[in-house]
């Protein structure tokens, strides 16, 4: 296995290749055009499905159709995009059909700008749709890991028959570093499409693929079936890194504790190895499952936190959920940037150095 | 039902077809809907192509269709069937995929998609049911409803002023390269009805022979929120929607006429 | 008997709506009076057995597959097929 030098979008789609994607439907949005370009290529020369679709609100529907026929789909979209297959993810999730959503998110509310951004955890972990549901939402940091997420998305998605989103800020998709490719996996033929597929019913009752549920009682027994499944993703598929002075580490003895996601959790890496070097207990846990929540681990390492600082590229969206994992047990401080503007470890430290001046050296908790 | 004696010399001539499931429809009483099914039905059957159909149910009244077609059948947003019909056709080109839409589904929230869809010469069938209102909903204007036509959101009837002229979309979608037959055909009568499955036959041969797009509308009545009998409905319809809405059709490519001239 | 067709009607598929009655071209159904099916619905029932010529107009008009339409068999023997492949059936 040799390291390639790959631009993060490009990636991301010969990740999605290697993985066996069998069918892609997207529609042009800056910063991750270079996923549906490099498609638009490399899908008919392996002889699988490759379409641009007239909008994102076909391109979802377009996938959930062949999501339905039983096959490995996938789509990519960056924020406002996104917000265009909010009505998808719900039909696909309540269906119970597997689907891969890339999502390179951009600044924003509205159009935005086409800067990297980190707005848009609200909308993956909280509400990518309405009703009651949560895709599998994955956030990695560099192109290397966002190439794994892709793969994990697609075996999580088809384990849970379920929406395996992974969501990037604009840098990575654009950045260029070295990173490994997984082997080619072959693709599954027609024939062995999964028992519940849309196949036509030969030899066999036909089926109904369907997210319309009348009555109360019948809609609460799908929801409680959806609910359960959701409690197994949560116990079974949490990840996380933690990192030290020296890289990934388990960080028991921090005092102060960063969390970030994403591109900020890769700078957050940097912080952490300056402000040891400057004696500073300071320990990253960047979570890279963003639903479900490393919300376990964080109750645990705020028992010795003095204090947490989130640091997100956004109005504050991932410390309500840190909120929600540590309770009582630890204060927290938080540092945001919006516009796509990006936080350098100067200024992370910087944020971080005070609040440790504020709280710890100045009696605080 | 009482057990009927057939005598020996008799035969059947007309029954149930296998690709209707056995289920008592929600539909009106007169709703033209149940005719509509029964003649895709019956030429699923005639075609020998039942047990490779995907059918896609709209919103709409006919949103429960998978109750009623003995096919495998997925559900689609409002609108997003010829979408979810171009998902499931490209990755299973060996099947027979049809969207089955009303009013609203295709002449208003889905309008991109079907254009689209036709467009790109997509090997689907569209069956478009025309009865100009929306009629799950309660009644209420649709782009196809008529000039004049009191609905629950016209109630003055239809002010081409401020709510534009019904669209008609065989005429929009014939002018599309992809579409290789578009058609309108009314379920009105007899002789209207058997030309209404000539045409629903016409368009799956043409996917069947990958000749491209095909959409057969059929202008239809919803008597219950037309207020009328269903006999009236028929009678209103044949004198209103006809005249709006010429019968006929708006594509037919070489190709298609070879397959309609063999027969 | 000497009609030339048969129906057997599904009564409680019925709603009542009465297309059938009007266009059958040969006045054999009427629709039921002071009775109705298990769905509450008058059902279509037969006026006039010995009218019916088979021509399937009932089958062809019904939203509800409330007939099964059979035929005296004819001389040269065909084979049983659905409406709309048939050529216009003699009334």
């Amino acid at each position: 296995m040799t390291q390639e030098l790959l631009e993060g979008n490009r990636a991301i789609a010969e990740a999605a290749i290697r993985a066996g994607v069998e069918a892609f439907f997207g529609y042009p949005i800056t910063p991750q055009t270079e996923i549906l370009e490099r498609l638009s290529k490399r899908l008919p020369e392996e002889g699988r499905v490759f379409l641009q679709a007239e909008s994102e609100l076909a391109s979802i529907n377009m996938v959930y159709g062949a999501a339905c026929a039983g096959a490995r789909v996938m789509t990519s979209s960056s924020s406002p995009g996104i917000s265009l297959m909010q009505e998808g993810f719900s039909y696909i999730a309540c269906s119970e059909v597997p689907a891969v959503v890339i999502n390179v998110m951009r600044g924003g509310p509205g159009l935005g700008n086409i800067q990297p951004a980190q707005g848009d955890y609200f909308q993956a972990v909280k509400m990518a749709g309405h009703g009651d549901f949560h895709p599998i939402v994955l956030a990695p940091a560099n192109v290397q890991e966002a190439i794994d997420c892709v793969v994990l998305a697609f075996d999580l998605a088809e384990k849970y028959r379920t929406i395996g989103m992974v969501v990037l800020d604009g840098a990575i998709g654009q950045m260029m570093e070295p990173a490994e490719l997984p082997p080619m996996r072959p693709v599954r033929p027609p024939k062995a499409r999964p028992d519940w597929a849309l196949t036509g019913a030969k030899g066999r009752a036909p089926r109904t693929i369907t997210s319309l549920y009348l009555g109360g009682e019948n809609l609460e027994r799908v929801n409680l079936r959806l609910q359960a499944k959701l409690q197994e993703i949560a116990a079974n598929e949490v990840r996380w890194k933690e990192y030290s002075a020296d890289g990934e580490q388990r960080i028991d003895d921090a005092e102060l504790l960063l969390v970030a996601f994403g591109s900020v959790g890769r700078i957050c890496q940097t912080v952490v190895r300056e402000a040891r070097a400057e004696g500073i207990k300071a320990g990253l846990l960047r979570p890279v499952t963003l639903w479900p929540f490393p919300s376990s681990r964080l109750a645990e390492l705020a028992q010795q936190a003095h204090i947490i600082l989130v640091a997100e590229m956004n109005a504050g969206q991932m410390v309500e959920d840190v909120r929600l994992a540590v309770g009582e047990r630890c204060p927290i401080r938080f540092h945001g940037r919006m516009g796509g503007v990006i936080p350098l470890p100067d200024e992370i430290l910087g944020v971080l150095k005070k609040v440790v001046d504020d709280t710890i050296g100045g009696g605080g908790a | 039902m009482a057990t009927v004696e057939i005598p020996a010399d008799f035969e059947v001539a007309y029954k149930r077809p296998e690709s209707l499931t056995k289920a008592y429809t929600h539909y009106c009483p007169g709703c033209t809907h149940g005719i509509a099914h029964r003649l895709i039905a019956e030429v699923l059957d005639e075609l020998g192509v039942r047990e490779r159909t995907i059918g896609i149910a709209p919103v709409g009244c006919a949103v429960l269709a998978y109750d009623y077609l003995n096919i495998d059948m997925a559900e689609a947003a409002h609108g997003r069937a010829p979408a979810m019909a171009t998902g499931i056709k490209r990755v299973s080109p060996d099947k027979v995929v049809f969207t089955y839409q009303g009013d609203g589904d295709l002449a208003a929230i889905g309008t991109a998609e079907v254009v689209h869809a036709a467009n790109r010469g997509e090997m689907i069938t569209t069956v478009f049911i025309n009865n100009a209102v929306y009629g799950m909903t309660g009644g209420q204007m649709a782009p196809t409803t008529l000039p004049g036509q009191v609905t629950t959101s016209s109630p003055t009837g239809r002010d081409v002023e401020t709510a534009g002229f019904p669209i008609r979309m065989a005429e929009l979608l014939g002018i599309l390269p992809g579409a290789a037959y578009v058609t309108r055909q009314a379920l009105f009568d007899v002789p209207g009805i058997r030309r209404a499955k000539k045409a629903l036959k016409l368009a799956f041969q043409v996917q069947l022979e990958g000749l491209g797009f095909s959409m057969v509308e059929l202008l239809s009545t919803c008597n219950v929120n037309w207020h009328m009998q269903p006999g009236e409905a028929m009678a209103w319809a044949k004198e209103h929607m006809v005249a709006y809405y010429p019968l006929g059709d708006t594509k037919m490519i070489d190709a298609v006429r070879v397959i309609q001239e063999g027969k | 008997m000497m009609a030339k067709g048969l129906i057997v009607i599904d009564e409680d598929r019925c709603k009542g709506c009465g297309l059938c009655v009007a266009i059958c071209p040969t006045h054999t159904l009427r629709m039921a009076e002071g009775r109705f099916n298990v769905k509450g619905y008058p059902p279509v029932e037969i006026a006039d057995p010995e009218a019916c010529t088979g021509c399937g107009a009932c089958t062809i008009m019904c939203p509800d597959v409330v007939f099964t339409v059979y035929r005296r068999k004819r001389k040269t023997s065909e084979v049983a097929r659905t409406f709309g492949s048939a050529e216009t059936p003699e009334v």
